[in-house]
């Protein structure tokens, strides 16, 4: 633990020392400006959503709206907030992520924890058939047959339990518990604790952190997730499964296709569809963007732990 | 220590595993059974075991795909752009690293990460959602702004480029967070060392900054050379529309055309398998170059 934290600190120090001595200000000015187009080439894009989201669908037509909202209209996300299919597909895309991040972050502990064990028996096979899925992998159609064989296409659980471990992650999570010094595992087991009492009183509050990151990480894994709800959830009457992702591409590329049509008959009707989309991609971004600068500190450890033993 | 005694002490170890292990047998084992598949006769029906060999000593599936012209473009697209992000994408989170550690403000800096981070937060839906807005030919934001009308998506040339581009955009300011981990184990006293004997800015990048993640840049490297021949299926699939069908189709999208969509599952097991092999094999050419340079490699 206290090598995770002095790893953190070090760049600070690093810099300190190098104002002190440095006297080329100016070209400390041009790195910041550098920095500072990056961002703008970050953020725009998301502004430009934003602003979209909020203008009028002619001023959107006539392609007037950069990062001011023209013609201010709340009335797309009155739009996407009382149309049946939208409050389905993100409220279902909420409850499916809640569900799946805990399934998986617990099944990630599970899996974790009893390799940190020195003295597991077959530990060290067990290990190798974790991994040696992360180097071959069967491929797109042998794990369609097998969901097909086992009756999962077009169900729910197809977008649940198929990816539900990432070994990257048990990797992160397995590096993060050898950090925990052995002397307090030791001291628990002293005290008659058994592994799973050692587990919940000693390494789980340690490691607050790193749970965080990981679950962040499989969150944002099933609320961007695209292509699986795409190859197993094809017949019509799964449509009510459909997480945000699809319905959005699904609705994007049928508008796209109307579009030619709509130009050609010189009518507004692609606009209000252009605003409604662009609030549904708000929805489907802001929960994440809020959430993902609070973790900073963490995720930025646990993708440097997952980079060194991964 | 017997194994009754084991048992009783570190049993509840194995009851931890049992789930873990039983998906990984299940979901990641057994599909490389279905593998299977690729050497048989086209049969969803009956498991891949009960179905009779396919013709050519079971080769069939492997010879057709190479006689098929959408499977060499396929290929040959996802090879190409696969090169492309190497070349040009792989670079980039280096030079911003490097930048985001010349960058004096401590506080800035901090910011500057966050806002460096979003694009990755975003799915390639979305990415794709807005670009096909701001890069349209005739009506786009850039364009209009420009005034000009490139077809960033309207031709397979550009299109390569919008998607290499938008690749980096979305990815290299994640990807230097693991070179910014490898730049604080430089130790502070080199730089120290070179300010007294009055080294510039650029000379201090070149021999100690450079220097001291080239193992962090080898390892990357050959995580990513053993994908040379990996597909995406989102960013492709999401960026692609019927204009550009000929850069954009890679492996990827053609498995699931012709597997998911168009059911000839032997086949496109058969495409899935060469690229598995083919992934295999130069993960293990890769490393084994990079340790013949006296690297670590990545086992």
């Amino acid at each position: 633990m206290t090598t995770l934290n002095e790893t953190k600190n070090a760049p600070r120090k690093l810099h300190d020392g190098m104002i002190k001595s440095r006297k080329t200000r100016i070209g400390d000015l041009v790195i910041a400006g550098i920095c500072f187009l990056l961002m703008l080439l970050c953020l725009l894009p998301m502004l430009h959503v934003l602003a979209s989201s909020l203008s009028s669908p002619e001023a959107l037509v006539r392609n007037e709206v950069f990062i001011v909202p023209k013609g201010w209209n709340t009335e797309a996300y009155k739009t996407v907030l009382t149309t049946e299919k939208y409050v389905r597909s993100l409220g279902w895309t909420v409850v499916l992520t809640v569900i799946c991040t805990l399934l998986s972050i617990t099944l990630t502990i599970c899996c974790a924890y009893p390799l940190t064990y020195s003295n597991l028996r077959g530990g060290k096979f067990i290990n190798f058939i974790i991994l040696f899925t992360m180097y071959f992998s069967a491929g797109t159609i042998p794990h369609y047959l097998l969901l097909n064989s086992l009756g999962m296409l077009n169900t729910p659980y197809a977008l649940i339990f198929p990816n539900c471990i990432s070994v990257f992650n048990v990797i992160i999570m397995r590096s993060f518990f050898y950090g925990v010094p052995d002397s307090l595992r030791e001291a628990a087991e002293i005290d008659g604790a058994g592994p799973i009492r050692v587990l919940v009183k000693v390494y789980l509050p340690l490691s607050l952190p790193v749970i965080a990151t990981l679950s962040l990480f499989y969150a944002v894994g099933r609320w961007n997730g695209f292509s699986d709800a795409l190859m197993y959830l094809k017949k019509s009457e799964t449509e009510k499964y459909w997480p945000i992702q699809l319905l959005l591409y699904n609705v994007i590329k049928n508008s796209t296709q109307t579009t030619e049509q709509a130009a050609q008959e010189g009518f507004f009707a692609n606009g209000v569809s252009k605003t409604i989309q662009m609030a549904t991609v708000m929805f489907a971004t802001v929960p994440i963007l809020l959430v993902y600068p609070w973790l900073q500190r963490y995720f930025v450890t646990g993708v440097t732990i997952g980079a060194v033993k991964g | 220590m017997s194994w009754g005694t084991y048992m009783k002490r570190y049993g509840t170890l194995y009851l931890l595993l049992i789930i873990p292990i039983a998906f990984f047998i299940l979901f990641r084992y057994v599909p490389m059974t279905y593998i299977l598949q690729a050497f048989k006769k086209n049969n969803i029906l009956i498991p891949p075991w009960q179905v009779e060999w396919a013709k050519n000593n079971g080769f069939q599936w492997f010879i057709k795909a190479f006689k098929d012209k959408d499977f060499i473009i396929a290929l040959k697209n996802t090879l190409f752009l696969n090169l492309l992000d190497l070349v040009i994408g792989m670079p980039m989170p280096i030079i911003m690293a490097l930048l985001l550690n010349e960058l004096a403000f401590p506080k800035y800096k901090r910011v500057t990460q966050t806002v460096l981070y979003l694009p990755h937060f975003l799915s390639w839906v979305i990415i794709s959602s807005i670009t096909l807005r701001l890069f349209a030919t005739n009506d786009g934001l850039i364009n209009k702004m420009l005034g000009t009308s490139i077809p960033f998506v309207g031709d397979p040339e550009h299109w390569r480029g919008t998607y290499i581009f938008l690749g980096i955009w979305k990815e290299c300011g994640w990807n230097t967070i693991i070179y910014l981990a490898a730049l604080t184990g430089i130790s502070p006293e080199l730089y120290e060392a070179a300010e007294v004997d009055g080294a510039s800015r650029w000379r201090k990048i070149w021999h100690i900054t450079l220097p001291g993640i080239r193992s962090t840049i080898i390892v990357l490297l050959i995580m990513n050379l053993g994908h040379i021949l990996g597909s995406e299926f989102d960013r492709p699939y999401t960026l692609s529309n019927p204009l550009v069908t000929e850069a954009s189709k890679t492996i990827s999208i053609y498995v699931y055309e012709k597997g998911i969509n168009g059911q000839q599952y032997s086949l496109t097991t058969a495409v899935g398998l060469f690229q598995s092999v083919i992934c295999v094999i130069f993960l293990l050419m890769s490393n084994t170059l990079a340790k013949k340079f006296g690297e670590r490699g990545i086992w």
